[in-house]
């Protein structure tokens, strides 16, 4: 099976989209990962994020929710597809056998 | 609080199509949370920051199915479907649409003739390459009571001073004899043909075309340059240089070129062959004592001449203007003037009135002008006002159409392109009526008009034409009714202004102003012609006709011609004279007679008749009695006419002795006088005197019993018997006579043809404008019935509002009419009058077909049964 490759930014906005659950758009999703990371992240960055994890079929979207502060426009909200679920299952997958695969004196010198 | 804008434009032109909505959303959002968090100023940059970041330049929109955009009003897609619509519109409504169609094409057929017939007449003359450096030499005074007098028959010797004295002023001076009527003879094939003795110059100036030849052709003294249809008329295939001819039975010329025939729109379209002056001066003994005795007070030829590039005709005239005084110094006392009359002026300038001021076809080129403007304005605004009219029914239709998508700049091209297409149709049948008309008119206007397929500018003015036509009256319903709103006109609550109708009112007015001027005008114009055709003429001009007396046989032969004449039984009788009866072309001072004041410079119309002329024209005595052969004293004896009478003063005319040039001449009668020059003016002082020598013309009276083309055979047999050498040509005093009406009834007929017109072209403009009244008022009408109105108060309801602006254009007209035709008429010493009724009618007759027109509609309207029109709600 082709593993789409996942970046660590496309990681954690990913991940992020998958805790907002329904309310997952543009907005909600820069200052979520702002306040969990305590990151300045730009919005452009979030938003070419999400098209990219769009095109690779990691996200669905669609269009609705327009209220007045945004001048009526519509967002354009967010889901974790299959695909993306599968995907962020193999990151985790792949970090705890990592982690399971350090020596133990090497995980004691980091304090954990 | 804001997002800077221009950040905000630079998204939105720059930005990724498909994603646009969200991205402009959510930074609108982040805005307001980073104005909260951060403060006004960091928000901005980042905002800006942001924005730079998505710019996607390159990027277009992804092809998606499910995408409803509107689509650019210009795609193909849409232009099909425009015009589409716009067929099923005219099919839907045939009768607009044939109305609508029709009548501008009709309107555009009208303009498109007229523009012909002025490109014609403002290209006269153009074919000669020197155009613009050729002139006449004419020469212009004043008589002593102000009237001024212009004249182009020049004295002989004038020629040759140009020559001499001038030559770096012209490049060419060419005498002429005026074109005239000669008999052309080669072998046994004889034609009267009309020609001119010019200088051997003139196909140089002319730069006419040879087909055969060289133009320095007529250098040779005994020669003759033939037209290409004469040529082939004598000589048919053959090659017909250097051919020996006979020119009226009596000069033998060789064939030394053929021209190209020229065009019907120039001066010298009669001009079918040219020989030289040379040989007209030495055949002509009259011509010849003039130019050897340098006779400046004969003025009986034209001077035609080219003046060298470097020459303004100004400046040309300034220094040859006295020349005429210079050698007749008696001219002073008419101030008369030489001046060069330029080619570009003759057609259309040519013709001055009392005042001396230009009075030339130049007026019948800006009346027809006027009146091509107006008619093709009429069926302009007919098809205005039937398309607005039109189209307040379609404002539903505009409803729907917004309510379903469509965007604004897609309805105006809709009415656009449905306008532009009803004005295409309309140009293509009026090409269509042009073609068909094209004949007949050329006919009445004595032109040869063709359409210019080859020109440039008639098209470009055609399709422009088209195209702001269509553009203007497509601009009603295009602009206007693609601004409604779509919920007012779909609940109802929409409704067309009060006012709304008031330009198309103003519109109708305006076309009955045009039209009952124009019936105005063409009722006056055949009034005039019938006022002078009415005149007494004072002879019998049925079964009269003249024969030209151009070859010496019939000169010698009086008595015997005469008698085989009578002999034959077809003709009541012959004879000669200087002139036709329906021409006086000879007019002489120097007449004296008792009791005539010294100073007073007469001037008399001369004709020279035989014993037997009063009998041939049946001309009628007031006093006196005709020329008789039972009294030898006759042959000094002279017939006056009234005017004469008056115009000397005389009491008690017969018996009283009229001096001429000291030659004594009694008075035999005085015959009622008989219009022999234009209708329209006083007739001229005239005197007849007997005299067998002076004989241009010989009259004959035909026998009212006999068939005229029986009695013309046995004529033409004498004639052949005494004149071999000649054809038989003969011409009718009741044609030529008519001929005189020939430029008043052309005018009449043209005038009345475009009134008619015009009024059709209103009549169906307002046909339909009722037609589409009486059905915006179905229902109201259907109320009024059901409430007891009867036919008769339906009908005037609906024909009042018309008739109301008829009457007002009727009051706008008589006015404008008055005043332009009082002017016209001005122009005719002897002239109708402009009687009331003549107004009383033709407004009578404008109201009368407007209610025809109108009455169908609304009596149509009035009979429908109120259950049908009041059923649907």
């Amino acid at each position: 099976m082709k593993r789409a490759f996942l970046g660590e930014f496309e990681e954690v906005v990913l991940l992020t989209v998958a805790i907002l659950d329904e309310g997952a758009y543009g907005v909600s999703i820069t200052q979520e990962i702002e306040q969990k990371t305590g990151r300045a992240v730009g919005f452009s960055t979030v938003h070419t994020t999400l098209q990219r994890l769009e095109e690779k079929g990691f996200l669905s979207s669609r269009m609705g929710g327009a209220t007045a502060e945004r001048g009526g426009r519509r967002k354009r909200f967010f889901n974790v597809t299959a695909a993306g679920r599968k995907a962020l299952q193999e990151v985790k997958q792949v970090r705890i056998d990592l982690w399971n695969a350090l020596p133990p004196q090497t995980l004691q010198l980091m304090g954990g | 609080m804001k997002p800077p804008r221009w950040a905000d434009w630079l998204l939105k032109t720059f930005g990724h199509p498909d994603t646009l909505e969200e991205v402009q959303g959510d930074l609108l959002e982040l805005y307001t949370y980073w104005v909260e968090t951060a403060g006004e100023r960091k928000a901005r940059w980042r905002y800006v920051l942001s924005v730079l970041k998505l710019l996607r330049p390159l990027a277009s929109r992804k092809s998606n199915e499910n995408y409803y955009s509107t689509p650019f009003f210009l795609h193909p897609d849409m232009l099909r479907n425009y015009l589409k619509i716009a067929l099923r519109n005219l099919v839907k409504n045939k009768i607009y649409s044939s109305i609508n169609i029709g009548g501008l094409a009709v309107g555009m057929a009208v303009a498109m003739l007229i523009g012909l017939w002025i490109y014609d007449e403002l290209d006269y003359d153009n074919y000669f390459q020197h155009y613009d450096r050729i002139a006449k030499v004419m020469q212009r005074g004043t008589t002593p009571e102000g009237v001024v007098f212009n004249g182009g028959h020049m004295p002989l010797p004038l020629g040759n001073e140009l020559r001499t004295s001038f030559g770096d002023d012209f490049k060419h001076v060419v005498m002429s004899s005026w074109t005239g009527e000669h008999i052309l003879a080669y072998g046994d094939k004889k034609f009267t043909k009309t020609g001119n003795y010019l200088s051997p110059e003139a196909p140089d100036m002319l730069t006419l075309t040879m087909l055969k030849g060289t133009r320095a052709g007529l250098n040779e003294p005994s020669s003759i340059l033939l037209s290409e249809s004469v040529a082939k008329a004598l000589f048919g295939d053959s090659d017909p240089l250097g051919k020996i001819m006979k020119i009226d039975n009596r000069l033998a010329v060789k064939v030394t070129g053929v021209y190209e025939d020229l065009p019907f729109n120039t001066e010298f379209r009669d001009m079918t062959f040219i020989a030289p002056w040379a040989l007209y001066v030495s055949s002509e003994d009259w011509v010849k004592r003039a130019q050897d005795n340098a006779q400046w007070d004969n003025n009986s030829w034209q001077i035609l001449a080219q003046i060298a590039p470097n020459a303004d005709f100004d400046a040309v005239t300034e220094k040859i203007k006295g020349l005429r005084v210079k050698h007749v110094p008696a001219t002073a006392e008419y101030k008369a003037e030489i001046f060069l009359h330029p080619m570009h002026r003759w057609h259309l300038y040519t013709g001055w009135d009392k005042a001396g001021h230009v009075d030339g076809r130049i007026q019948y080129v800006w009346l027809f002008g006027i009146i091509g403007v107006f008619v093709l304005l009429l069926a302009c605004i007919n098809f205005m006002n039937l398309s607005t009219a039109r189209s307040e029914k379609r404002a539903k239709e505009v409803g729907i159409r917004k309510a379903v998508g469509s965007v604004r700049s897609q309805l105006i091209s809709q009415f656009f392109s449905e306008s532009l297409l009803v004005v295409t149709f309309a140009f293509g049948l009026s090409l269509l009526f042009v073609l068909l008309l094209l004949p007949l008119f050329n006919e009445v206007a004595d032109k040869q008009l063709h359409i210019l397929w080859d020109n440039l500018i008639f098209w470009l003015s055609g399709v422009g034409f088209t195209l702001i036509t269509g553009l203007i009256a497509g601009s009603y319903p295009a602009l206007y009714l693609s601004s409604f709103q779509p919920v007012k006109v779909l609940k109802g609550t929409f409704r067309v202004g009060r006012f709304a109708s008031v330009p198309r009112k103003v519109l109708v007015v305006m076309q009955f102003t045009v039209s009952v001027t124009l019936i105005i005008g063409t009722i006056i114009v055949f009034r005039q012609i019938q006022y002078a055709k009415n005149r007494p003429i004072g002879y019998d001009r049925n079964g009269l006709i003249t024969v030209t007396m151009n070859t010496p046989e019939l000169h010698d032969h009086y008595n015997a011609l005469r008698s085989d004449l009578l002999r034959t039984g077809a003709v009541v009788d012959m004879s000669t004279s200087s002139a036709p009866a329906t021409d006086l072309n000879s007019q002489n001072g120097g007449f004296d007679w008792e009791g005539k004041d010294p100073n007073f410079r007469d001037s008399f119309g001369t004709i020279a008749v035989t014993h037997d002329f009063g009998k041939t024209v049946g001309w009628t005595f007031k006093q006196g009695r005709d020329f008789s052969r039972q009294f030898s004293t006759d042959s000094a004896g002279m017939v006056l006419n009234e005017t004469a009478v008056r115009y000397m003063g005389l009491k008690d005319p017969v018996g009283k002795t009229v001096k001429w040039n000291g030659r004594p001449f009694q008075v035999v009668g005085v015959i009622q006088d008989m219009v022999m020059r234009s209708p329209f003016e006083p007739v001229y002082q005239t005197v007849f005197m007997l005299n067998y020598g002076w004989a241009n013309v010989i009259n004959i009276k035909l026998n009212p019993e006999r068939s005229t083309s029986e009695s013309l055979g046995k004529i033409e047999a004498v004639f052949r018997k005494f004149n071999p050498g000649s054809p038989f040509d003969y011409k009718f005093s009741d044609e030529q006579y008519a001929l005189k009406f020939a430029t008043e009834e052309r005018i009449g007929k043209l005038a009345s043809v475009f009134a008619i017109l015009a009024i059709f072209i209103s009549c169906l403009g307002l046909f339909g404008l009722a037609s589409f009244v009486a059905e915006q008022r179905t229902k109201e009408i259907g109320v009024r019935k059901v409430l007891g109105a009867t036919v008769l108060n339906v009908w005037s309801l609906l024909s009042k509002d018309f008739i109301f602006l008829v009457l007002i254009g009727f009051g706008i007209a008589t006015p404008i009419a008055y005043y332009f035709l009082n002017n016209w008429l001005q122009k005719y010493d002897y002239r109708t009058e402009m009687s009331w009724w003549i107004f009383a009618v033709s407004g009578a007759g404008a109201l009368v077909v407007t209610l025809l027109t109108v009455s169908f509609q609304s009596i149509k309207a009035a009979l429908i049964n109120p259950v049908k029109s009041l059923r649907s709600e």
